[in-house]
């Protein structure tokens, strides 16, 4: 006996038409794309005096600067971090819909939204012609962006935790903000937490990209560098980076698995 | 004590869950109410707590109307009602004695709360009420260490901490095996002839609620059908609650040990929105 799975569209014409549309683009695309060899042959050794600056890093010659971007990037990232943990928990308790009243819910939904509809880079170049270069704009970008970030995923946890739990401590009597400390945080705790520790390691990251248009901390030492052709700074300054955030890594995994 | 009248619950879907049911509770019975799957058994006891809003009919609690009262002072009759649940409804993550001051929320400020820091006679009233129910050894641990049996002992020991009048109860024994069953329900209704305390408990085991309760209430389809004795379970009574089946194995004065037959579970009413209020 033969037996055959259900096509997952059933009609045949509009199944085989969508395959040979999808493919007949693909072409299409790929053919459109247009390679300059000769540039690329000319930029083979330029890609190579930048590998070979990391075969050479230098952490030396430029250490101040390095230092000094590192400290500025962490502090960035820590304050960040925690200012945007703390306005994010009240955001995401209200833009919880098992939680919030409607009008609630949807102010906290449209601050999530507008938080996450724009890249951080958009954001810190916003920031930097509003206050100026440096790191208080790093501050700021970082700490917006949490906001949309934890905000997001720390309601819809709230959305799926354990009725039952909550509503068992809704029947003591207890009132609104006890339902919250009793019911609800001990359910979500642990994910807060790892979530937070995550966005730690984001903003860390980030501060290195967003220093590149003046933000401050160790992208902007990074992009001095690398105007300056010194790849094999810029090469220690991201080595930095990625052992940083293997550290983190490595910590919030340690820590998560702490606190579950 | 406890009264309904012509209690009416119709769900937004348009499923009327309970019709014009009317009764009256005395201090110190324990009721079991009995219906099949869907017949608005966990409905009911909702809606008397208002966990669920009732559509129509009052609630009254001695001299209070329940179904009047605003938020704040449902909240305040809350206290008056403790309620234990099928799947024990414990916060995983916190501690037995967490979990058993729970029930003092009602009574405590918030901050009281957020410390820990619950009055003495509060504390005092926790530990005896844990070693009432054989949990002392276990104040420390976390609810989610603790075995089925043990988490409906701590689910009971919260309601007790309201200094209920009268207790809802909803499955108690659900989820345990037949021995635990029975120890749970000895257990409830032990202390509700000790304290005065009026029950309402939900069970799907007609047997083992007619070896533990003074009155059964049967529900079909929202209507109560049957309001006596246990002893007046009679083949014909369980048809009229349940439909036609063979009824013969039910039916015993005899407490026979024989494990319940697994039934379906009866889903909450209202899931996602009861939360909200």
């Amino acid at each position: 006996m033969q037996w055959k799975k259900p096509p997952f569209i059933a009609n045949q014409w509009l199944r085989y038409g969508l395959l040979v549309g999808v493919v007949g683009y693909l072409v299409l695309g790929l053919n459109s794309i247009e390679v300059n060899w000769i540039r690329l042959w000319d930029g083979l050794p330029r890609g190579w005096a930048f590998v070979s600056g990391f075969l050479t890093p230098d952490f030396l010659s430029r250490g101040g600067d390095i230092w000094e971007g590192i400290v500025e990037s962490l502090t960035m990232t820590l304050t960040s971090t925690v200012i945007g943990v703390l306005i994010s928990v009240p955001i995401g308790v209200g833009a919880a819909r098992n939680l919030a009243p409607t009008p609630v819910y949807l102010v906290c939904r449209s601050v999530i939204a507008l938080s996450r509809s724009f890249q951080e880079v958009i954001i810190a170049i916003l920031f930097v012609a509003m206050v100026g270069f440096g790191p208080l704009a790093g501050f700021l970008t970082l700490a917006f962006a949490t906001i949309g970030f934890l905000a997001k995923l720390l309601a819809e946890d709230i959305e799926d935790i354990d009725e039952s739990q909550a509503e068992a401590i809704r029947a003591t009597g207890a009132g609104w903000l006890q339902l919250i400390n009793y019911g609800i945080q001990p359910q979500v705790m642990p994910r807060l937490i790892g979530l937070s520790l995550y966005r730690l390691d984001i903003n860390f990251r980030e501060s290195a990209v967003i220093g590149i248009v003046g933000a401050g901390g160790i992208g902007a030492t990074l992009n001095t560098a690398i105007d300056r052709y010194e790849y094999s700074s810029a090469a220690a300054i991201l080595i930095i980076i990625i052992g940083f955030v293997l550290l983190a890594e490595y910590l919030s995994g340690f820590i998560r698995k702490k606190v579950q | 004590m406890l009264t309904l009248k012509r209690l009416t619950k119709r769900y937004k879907t348009g499923d009327l869950a309970l019709q014009e049911v009317t009764l009256d509770i005395p201090q110190g019975q324990v009721v079991g109410l009995i219906g099949p799957s869907g017949a608005g058994k966990s409905t009911l006891i909702r809606c008397i707590n208002r966990l669920v809003e009732p559509t129509a009919g009052t609630v009254q609690l001695k001299e209070l109307n329940l179904t009047s009262l605003s938020q704040t002072a449902l909240r305040r009759a809350r206290r008056h009602m403790g309620m234990i649940f099928q799947e024990y409804a414990l916060v995983e993550r916190l501690t037995v004695m967490e979990n058993v001051l729970s029930g003092q929320l009602g009574y405590v400020s918030f901050w009281r709360s957020l410390l820990r820091r619950f009055p003495t006679p509060a504390v005092q009233q926790a530990f005896a009420v844990l070693d009432r129910v054989g949990l002392l050894d276990h104040v420390d641990k976390r609810a989610d260490a603790l075995s089925g049996g043990q988490r409906q002992r701590v689910g009971i020991a919260r309601a007790l901490l309201q200094n209920p009048d009268l207790l809802l109860v909803d499955e108690p024994t659900a989820s345990l095996d037949p021995k635990t069953s029975r120890q749970i329900m000895r257990l409830i209704t032990e202390i509700c002839a000790e304290r005065q305390l009026a029950a309402i408990i939900n069970i799907h085991d007609v047997a083992l609620a007619q070896l533990f309760v003074q009155r059964i209430i049967g529900l079909r389809q929202g209507q109560v059908v049957y309001d006596g004795a246990p002893d007046g379970l009679t083949a014909e009574v369980l048809t009229d609650i349940y439909g036609a089946e063979d009824w013969s194995a039910t039916i015993r004065k005899e407490p026979v040990e024989e494990p319940p037959v697994a039934e379906e579970e009866e889903p909450l009413p209202e899931k996602k929105l009861a939360v909200a209020r």
